[in-house]
């Protein structure tokens, strides 16, 4: 399977990561050695075969519906690019 | 600097021949002497350490505390520490601070241990040469001109040029084992759910688990004692009962019966590194182990499986680096979709970005099945063959790395032939199993690792494996040229 410049331009916006024309280029040479390695899996019968998801076999823990954390806003906020009020701060996107 | 090992440091801190302060004080001064040019700590923040240090001496002074109180170890940068600057090696991250302790630092200051610092790694723990920090590649003490390995380098050129006794590191497809190769350290990955990930920053989170990496099997499982727990904050931690793994250490080892898998001495070793390896396989059998050969069948599609695995998972995990919480902000934009998309242009490094594309492709609609399904399956495939060898055998033995260290800027152009290098690595992770590198021997004064697979919660035995080897020869005890001085 090959990858084309303008599915490398389609996949970089799905990841949300702005990209150039040259970098596209660049990317899609690497990429295609990448994937040239991942076709190896083609050759393998896995008919019947159950996917693995995980290393150990475990179901999802549940707990108590409690409350386990204080409220750290003031503090988890500081690290914050902009904030607010309390609230973090972007770009409008609702007129 | 003297070459102290956790254990000895241990004993003579409760015998209060040395004070933590005194000790601390020696590794910062070393650290200050060394890392200019060996680049292996990311922050370092004298203060904080010798902080902790005298409130370690105050409880040893009351002869209370820990075998691990006033031990001074380091920590991979991957790991938050609360007030720390936590950067797993990513401009994205260049100015977090962490409000939290991860599990594993947070078990570490319990204990009464001193942070000495936190160390350089690969960029989100992806690459295996420490090339792709965005704070700059770190130097192998063994020869300068050469990579420590990764993603854990940074932890494993602290040990070697002996400016920590002791550090933290985690490994998703090799980055504990294969730097402990190249550096000539012991490091335990240890079975997947053993230890906690809460606090760790994520790469691939089926795969991801964090180890002890330090000189000899011994510091190790005194660190495993530490860092092994059960963690409700960790949602795929296991519950297996506390273990001592100090314990049995001492054990001898006849009638261990020691698999080889024939896929590991196969066409991309290098032929020095496997005559060092037949020669510890050699030392084994003196000990009283017997050979058996198995089969590992499906190696060689360890790394495309990984290669879509830990990427998809990689893309899914690295999508909370918006800009908006914590981290990089890029300075200008137009709207919240040129924000989003500049930010995470900026903050990322070429590789993260390959890893991220290659994710959000086999993830992509179309292609899910023929990528990620199928390579789940034969992930499933993998796991049934160790299975297999497992029912023939108490270890498995091989090679860590297929080379030795390699120079600086050889492999980071060419993706591939630097993946290939976690060859015999990555089929443990994708299993989920235990595993170690041991130092093994010399191929031109660079050190080779033997790596010591172990069965589900093994890890008592496969340090015992280690440690009796360790016990009948000086491989781990080598030290860099200069790394004293």
């Amino acid at each position: 399977m090959s990858i084309t410049h303008d599915e490398i331009k389609k996949i970089a916006h799905l990841a949300r990561i702005k990209i150039t024309e040259e970098e596209a280029d660049a990317t899609l040479k690497k990429l295609s050695g990448i994937l040239n390695l991942i076709e190896d899996m083609k050759k393998v019968d896995t008919t019947n075969i159950s996917p693995m998801s995980h290393a150990q076999s475990v179901t999802q823990r549940l707990r108590d519906d409690v409350v386990t954390e204080t409220n750290q806003r003031e503090k988890l906020q500081k690290i914050a690019p902009e904030v607010s009020d309390g609230l973090y701060i972007v770009p409008q996107v609702i007129e | 600097m003297k070459d102290w090992s956790i254990k000895e440091l241990s004993n003579l801190l409760r015998e209060k021949k040395i004070s933590s302060v005194e000790i601390t004080t020696d590794y910062l001064q070393h650290i200050k002497k060394k890392n200019p040019e060996i680049n292996a700590f990311i922050t370092v923040d004298e203060g904080r350490s010798l902080d902790q240090a005298k409130l370690a001496d105050q409880i040893i002074q009351k002869g209370e505390g820990d075998v691990l109180t006033g031990v001074p170890i380091a920590q991979k940068d991957i790991f938050c520490a609360e007030d720390w600057l936590t950067t797993c090696g990513s401009k994205m991250l260049h100015n977090f601070v962490a409000p939290y302790d991860a599990t594993v630092v947070k078990k570490f200051n319990e204990v009464g241990a001193v942070n000495l610092g936190k160390t350089n790694m690969d960029e989100f723990a992806m690459g295996s040469s420490n090339e792709t920090s965005y704070f700059g590649g770190v130097k192998n003490p063994w020869d300068l001109t050469r990579v420590p390995g990764g993603s854990s380098g940074g932890s494993a050129a602290a040990i070697a040029a002996r400016m920590c006794p002791g550090a933290t590191a985690t490994d998703t497809g090799g980055s504990i084992r294969q730097p402990a190769s190249l550096c000539g350290l012991t490091g335990l990955k240890p079975t997947y759910g053993l230890v906690s990930r809460y606090g760790m920053i994520a790469f691939a989170s089926s795969l991801d688990q964090a180890g002890p990496m330090a000189k000899s099997s011994e510091d190790c499982a005194m660190m495993m004692n530490v860092m092994a727990g059960f963690d409700p904050k960790d949602s795929t931690s296991i519950d297996h009962k506390k273990e001592d793994y100090t314990k049995n250490i001492d054990q001898p080892i006849e009638g261990l019966k020691i698999g080889l898998p024939k896929e590991y001495f196969a066409e991309g070793l290098d032929s020095d590194v496997a005559k060092v390896i037949e020669a510890a396989i050699d030392q084994y059998k003196k000990l009283g182990a017997t050979i058996v050969d198995v089969s590992l069948p499906n190696t060689n599609l360890s790394i495309p499986v990984y290669y879509v695995l830990a990427p998809a998972e990689a893309s899914s995990n690295l999508s909370r680096y918006d800009g908006v919480r914590y981290g990089h902000r890029t300075s200008q934009y137009d709207d919240l979709m040129d924000m989003y998309c500049k930010t995470r242009q900026e903050g990322f490094g070429e590789e993260v970005k390959r890893r991220i594309l290659i994710g959000t492709y086999v993830l992509s609609a179309g292609y899910y099945d023929a990528y990620y399904l199928k390579a789940q399956q034969i992930r499933h495939l993998i796991s049934e063959d160790f299975k297999k060898a497992f029912q023939a055998c108490d270890v498995i033995m091989g090679p860590t790395a297929p080379s030795t260290a390699f120079k600086a800027n050889e492999k980071i152009d060419d993706p591939v032939t630097m993946y290939l290098q976690d060859i015999y690595t990555i089929a443990t992770n994708l299993a989920g199993l235990p595993g170690m590198s041991i130092p093994a021997g010399f191929v031109n004064k660079l050190p080779v690792g033997l790596q010591i697979i172990g069965n589900y919660f093994d890890e008592a035995r496969i340090l015992n494996v280690a440690h009796q080897f360790q016990k009948a020869t000086d491989w781990h005890k080598a030290i860099p040229e200069g790394a004293l001085s």
